[in-house]
């Protein structure tokens, strides 16, 4: 299969579905943007996708706990669909609130490889009390991470008010024994951020930015990867361009490789 | 507040206290209040009010939707203080206030039984504030604490200590539900009256009832202003008493303030004014638009300009760009967060209400408040009664309420700025700005910007439902707002809801070709929208019982005028109804038929039945007597500033305090809690280089395959209006030129937007510096050719009230003008930011200064220091518009090939600002020689429009000579490799300074905000 379909969810406050759907087709595959109450209204049409998406946003504003609403409505209408999805060799990716969805459904981190459904971690609200929008230092661990396939360290724009991960002690134990844990903070130096700020814009435990699943099919992570798409979304692109003029604005950005790995996983 | 047994209580908080960050974070800010003891610990818990029937097992299955098991446990139906506390407080909100996280938890209770909760269920959400402090909280702490915690207009709060709540079982079970008496019918009003009884009802409005109290006599209640003068209320009286020959309905005057308010027709900027007979807004703002399209010819750029909701000018073959900024000040003088909240998500409805439905890809924002420090309280009372909320309070609300707007509606917020001035103490000026994009023809091949509404087309509503929000908006006291009435003058906005009909609109609707006009509804409501759309065809019929409310009650009038937020107005053909019904209800939004559109010429509304409003359009537009304006002019005071000897001072320490000011320090806490880079298309973002420094331009790429940019930013200067305001005027639409000049924009592609916020408007004095401003406005732009494409004014901020001593005071707003400016830019490759990037690139300023230092940070400065005399004012810098134009012309050739390195376009600050943020942005240091001929400290901090730091690479130093050579500029200096920012004259240092010094300086003034 050449091209894979993608299956990008929205309504309800879900707001970087276009700009993730640029990403995805930019990379080559074949994008749908899906109202949610039209998935919930014919939920088979998820097999005709290889590539599920929650996209970033504020669904149902954050309100009861951000991603918590929409997780309890995509549970109760569209679960059985969502296991047989992933249950195939398919692809899901939650970026944001994308991820907080994720992780309130039970897709992150699961229960093991093929057992979903309980809530064993939480995104809370940063330790800064306040919505965040800023860029990041990333670092990749050690995983099996379809989507981090080659990637060794990233640098992303963060923006949120809920991204603090918290697990309990053995569930942190597990998810590094299992390698679930995909991308951590790190300072400017490539040093994990230890929790301090503004390296780790949110207090994460662990600086942990991202995780994995079901051999790195499922992946969710907080920083946007789709805002840092090109060259001309880098946060230093004026003063580049002043050094160097002829700077292609098309070139990839560090984001863009997520998204290439996704659809080549399918080629 | 009545106490009912029928609710139940859910609360919810976290099993390790450890996570509850807000509780530590409030706990040190209560901390920094000065209270007579120490706060030891505070502990949150967010509670859920149910009303009505429901089973132990459902609220298990409640509390399992609505926690986080991993992190949360919950109390139901039972109350346990949290931790050690000794203080318990409950905040609420008021009945009929806006409360979007119990909305959100309903939607998740429908969502997982199937079907919506029962009409006399309810949720309704609230927060607990467990509290241990070090001693118990005195009644001054207690209103300190909860001053910070809520704002009294819309919340309750409800304080308990451990032994009450222990008796009690817990907080009181209380059920915000607005209950209104209902039975309110439509009555006539006697315009037949005397003038004294006229003029109370022009100003105190329509009499509602009479309360009778024993033996008093019958005190009249009235509905609040209708805002009507005297002249007005005559020719209404006439027009019924001859054209209709009856009386006006309360519904009909009601709606005619409405049409004919200030807000709506701008009476002032429409009224003959001295020998201008066409006005203020037709003469010097739509005239100099005129003026600016006839001359450009093929080249204009406007499409749409002063019709529609936004203005909108060209931005390639295929779309068009809109813009629109707005202000919304008296609301958020009153609830900070509801008034700016409510301000970003109505200024998104204008782009969204633009043409067919533009898509709200920018938001702009601008804060003008007093000093954050001042603590010195005000009073809308006599007597220490009414409170206002103080700077700071207002600040962290209006901050808020733009974030929580912006964020939730996906759309980035890139463009924005804080000014303080005294002057606003009173009132501060809430500035919200939406930018826009929209394809020029729509599928069907119809021009997106033109719409009408046609005879026989149904009026439909969408979006949120009304209730008594905003009805005569902010006239009222807090003594109304008690018991169950709800809290009329504010509002909150919910993002969410109308998110999901912008999507619906914006992204399927529009292209599906299912209506023929739309607009937004905002001040006035569907009274104005709908009256509005009627004018496209001549007439409609309105049957007022088919709106939705949210509670049953509402006098017609209300319905008619109520100002409830996120709903749209559409005019859809009958065959289309289906269609459009069918796709917006499974996107969740309510849609509904209310009338249909008339070739009349009547607006005609009946409720139940009874026709409650028949009259003629024409009448209802344009019936109000036209005004006649005289002005005076305002004297000019011969007033020299003695400047101290550069020997009296250092300019070090000078130069340094200059990068802390409240104008000009790091705004950064603000712009990094606005989501700047959703839709993911910033370019040139709001904090500039790796050590992030406030910009003050901003460029987004709205389509990612397309290499065009739109570049905004915008341009006060209220301390130079306190002078003189055509120079305010002149200078800030300079400004706002040049700083999207300096990143590359071409003149040729700039649109300016204006926006008056004035104070005692009917002082002839007052009115002659609007008209002085306006004269600027005109001739300033017309100079540059860039066309105002949208305005707005805001004519009485004013606050009076009583000082700390009981004593009567009246704080105005400087005469304030905000310009906004637009550009499209044709190559994102050619954008360059204030940076220094290079050691040993050169610096040269383009462009001539002058000692001139009235009205700039410099002279605000040397006061606070005491430097220079309280009364000091000076002059303002001499500055002619024309004699700029060959050095813009020189400047886009070379920002056009990319020649620069930076550019920094001068404003307040001057050049000390505008190198120090230069070599701050890379941490590379510089050195500059100051010319021996120029006092030192003016050359720096003197704030002359019209000038550019720029950089340039060595090797295209002789070049750059050359080339502006015929241009007036200086050459400074160059980048250095160290830190060190080395500022000498004659060869002696007169400043030596270093990139940590002023970093931590700049960053200093608003840390812990």
């Amino acid at each position: 299969m050449a091209q894979p379909k993608v299956l990008l969810l929205t309504g309800y406050g879900i707001n970087c579905e276009e700009e993730t759907a640029y990403a995805f087709q930019a990379c080559g595959a074949q994008t749908t943007i899906v109202h949610v109450n039209d998935l919930i209204a014919t939920p088979k049409q998820l097999s005709d996708y290889q590539i599920f998406v929650v996209p970033g946003g504020f669904s149902y504003g954050d309100d009861t706990g951000s991603g918590n609403a929409l997780a309890n409505k995509m549970r109760h209408t569209l679960w059985p669909e969502l296991m047989a999805f992933v249950a195939a060799d398919h692809l899901v990716l939650g970026i944001c609130n994308g991820f907080q969805v994720l992780v309130n459904l039970g897709l992150l981190p699961g229960d093991g490889d093929n057992s979903f459904g309980s809530r064993r971690v939480a995104l809370i609200a940063n330790r800064t009390a306040r919505y965040e929008c800023r860029w990041v230092n990333l670092l990749a661990a050690e995983t099996d991470s379809v989507f981090l396939d080659g990637v060794s360290s990233l640098s992303l724009p963060v923006a949120h008010g809920e991204g603090r991960f918290f697990a309990p002690p053995e569930t942190l134990a597990e998810l590094k024994l299992r390698r679930q844990i995909a991308l951590r903070y790190v300072d400017a130096e490539m040093q994990l951020a230890q929790g301090s700020f503004p390296a780790n814009p949110n207090g994460s435990l662990d600086d942990i930015a991202a995780l994995c699943a079901a051999k790195g099919r499922i992946f969710g992570l907080m920083p946007h990867p789709e805002r840092a798409f090109r060259l001309n979304q880098m946060p230093d692109w004026p003063e580049r361009l002043a050094l160097e003029p002829d700077s292609d604005w098309r070139q990839p950005g560090p984001g863009r490789v997520i998204f290439e790995n996704a659809v080549n996983y399918f080629s | 507040m009545k106490k009912t047994t029928t609710g139940h209580r859910l609360e919810i908080f976290f099993r390790d206290v450890d996570l509850d960050t807000r509780g530590q974070l409030l706990r040190d800010r209560l901390n920094s209040l000065e209270l007579s003891t120490v706060i030891e610990e505070v502990w949150l818990s967010e509670v859920y009010t149910f009303e009505g029937d429901f089973s132990p097992v459902r609220l298990q299955e409640v509390a399992d939707l609505l926690l986080n098991p991993v992190i949360h446990d919950c109390l139901i139906d039972e109350a346990r203080p949290l931790g050690s506390a000794d203080l318990i407080l409950e905040v609420g909100f008021l009945p009929g206030v806006t409360d979007n996280i119990a909305h959100s938890a309903a939607e998740t209770l429908a969502d997982a039984w199937g079907a919506p909760l029962e009409a006399d269920q309810g949720v309704y959400s609230s927060t607990i504030y467990y509290i241990k402090a070090a001693a118990a909280l005195t009644v001054e702490d207690r209103r300190l604490v909860g001053r910070i915690l809520a704002n009294a207009l819309i919340k309750r709060l409800d304080w308990k200590e451990r032994s009450r709540y222990e008796a009690d079982q817990g907080m009181d079970c209380i059920i915000p539900r607005v209950r209104l008496g209902g039975g309110k019918k439509v009555s006539l009003v006697d315009l037949d009256i005397s003038e004294a009884e006229l003029v109370a009802l022009g100003k105190e409005g329509i009499i509602d009832h009479c309360e009778v109290e024993s033996d008093e006599p019958c005190r009249m209640v009235r509905r609040g202003p209708l805002a009507l003068d005297l002249p007005s209320l005559g020719a209404i009286a006439d027009y019924f008493a001859k054209v209709e020959k009856r009386q006006p309905t309360d519904l009909e005057l009601e709606a005619l303030a409405q049409t004919w308010s200030e807000h709506c027709k701008h009476t002032i900027f429409a009224a003959a004014i001295d020998d201008l007979e066409k006005g203020l807004y037709k003469t010097y703002i739509k005239g100099a638009t005129e003026k600016i399209r006839k001359d450009r010819g093929a080249d204009d750029i406007c499409v749409s300009v002063f019709v529609d909701n936004s203005g909108a000018i060209i931005f390639d073959d295929d779309y068009l760009v809109t813009d629109k900024v707005e202000t919304h000040n008296s609301p958020s003088a009153l609830d900070p967060f509801g008034g700016s909240i409510t301000g970003i998500v109505g200024v998104n409805r204008d782009t969204v209400g633009f043409g067919l439905g533009a898509k709200p890809i920018i938001n702009r924002y601008g804060f003008c408040v007093a000093d954050p420090g001042d603590q010195e309280p005000l009073y809308r009372s006599a007597g220490g009664q009414n409170q206002a909320l103080r700077p700071r309070r207002i600040l962290d609300g209006i901050v808020d309420g733009v974030r929580v707007g912006g964020n939730c509606s996906g759309i980035p917020t890139t463009q924005g700025f804080l000014t303080f001035h005294p002057g606003y103490k009173g009132k501060p000026l809430v500035f919200v700005g939406t930018v826009g994009l929209i394809p020029r023809k729509t599928k069907a091949g119809r021009l997106s910007h033109e719409k009408a509404a046609r005879p026989g087309d149904y009026i439909v509503v969408l979006g949120g439902r009304v209730g008594l929000d905003g009805i005569h908006g902010a006239t009222f006291s807090s003594e109304a707002l008690t018991g169950g009435s709800p809290a009329t003058a504010v509002q909150i906005g919910d993002p969410i809801t109308q998110k999901k009909f912008t999507d619906a609109i914006v992204k399927e609707v529009r292209q599906r070709d299912l209506y023929s006009s739309i607009t937004d509804n905002g001040a006035g409501g569907i009274s104005c929208s709908v009256a509005e759309m009627a004018r496209e065809c001549n007439g409609c019929r309105v049957d007022l019982e088919k709106v939705p409310v949210k509670y049953p009650g509402m006098a017609p009038w209300e319905i008619w005028i109520s100002e409830s937020q996120e709903r749209m107005t559409l005019a859809v053909p009958p065959e289309k109804w289906l269609e459009l019904e069918t796709l917006l209800k499974r996107r969740g939004v309510e849609v509904l038929v209310i009338g249909e559109f008339t070739d009349s010429g009547r607006c005609q509304v009946s409720y139940r039945g009874e026709k409650i409003m028949d009259m003629e359009l024409e009448f209802l537009h344009n019936g109000q007597p036209v005004k006649r304006l005289l002005t005076k002019v305002r004297p000019s005071e011969e007033n020299h500033i003695f400047l101290p000897p550069l020997t009296e001072f250092s300019l070090e320490d000078l130069f340094i305090k200059m990068f802390k000011r409240l104008n000009l320090a790091s705004h950064a806490y603000v712009s990094t809690q606005y989501d700047f880079e959703v839709q993911g298309g910033s370019v040139l973002k709001p904090l500039v280089g790796s050590q992030q420094i406030d910009g003050f331009t901003t460029v987004v790429q709205p389509l990612p395959e397309s290499a065009k940019g739109v570049a905004l930013s915008q341009s006060l200067y209220p301390a130079i209006s306190d002078l003189d305001t055509f120079a305010a005027a002149a200078t800030a639409i300079d400004t706002a030129v040049r700083n999207l000049l300096a990143v590359g924009t071409p003149l040729s592609h700039i649109a300016l937007l204006d926006n008056f916020c004035w104070c005692s408007s009917d002082d002839p004095e007052r009115l002659w510096q609007l008209k002085e401003c306006a004269r600027a406005c005109y001739e300033t732009a017309i100079c540059y050719g860039t066309p105002f494409i949208s305005g707005k004014d805001s004519m009485y901020n004013d606050f009076r009230g009583f000082d700390c001593s009981d004593q009567p005071v009246t704080i105005s707003v400087p005469p304030t003008i905000l310009i906004s400016s637009i550009g499209v830019m044709p190559d994102i490759s050619k954008v360059r930011s204030f940076a220094f990037v290079k050691p040993g690139d050169l610096l040269y300023l383009l462009g001539s200064g002058g000692p001139e230092i009235g009205g700039s940070e410099y002279l605000a400065l040397l006061k606070e220091e005491e430097l220079a005399t309280f009364e000091a004012q000076g002059q303002v810098p001499k500055f002619v518009p024309a004699d700029q134009l060959p050095l813009y012309t020189c400047l886009q050739e070379w920002t056009a090939a990319g020649h620069f390195r930076s550019l920094y376009p001068l404003a307040q600050g001057g050049l000390a600002l505008a190198a120090g943020k230069g070599a701050l942005a890379e941490g590379l240091g510089c050195e500059l020689e100051i010319p021996a001929t120029e006092r030192s400290d003016l050359f720096l901090f003197n704030e002359y429009p019209g000038r550019f730091l720029v950089s340039v690479a060595p090797e295209l130093g002789a070049e750059f000579e050359k080339e502006f050579a015929e241009n007036s500029f200086t050459k400074l200096g160059r980048v250095r490799a160290d830190e060190e920012i080395v500022i000498s004259q004659n060869g002696e240092i007169a400043l030596q300074t270093t990139v940590s010094t002023l970093l931590t300086a700049y960053r200093s003034t608003f840390t812990g905000f």
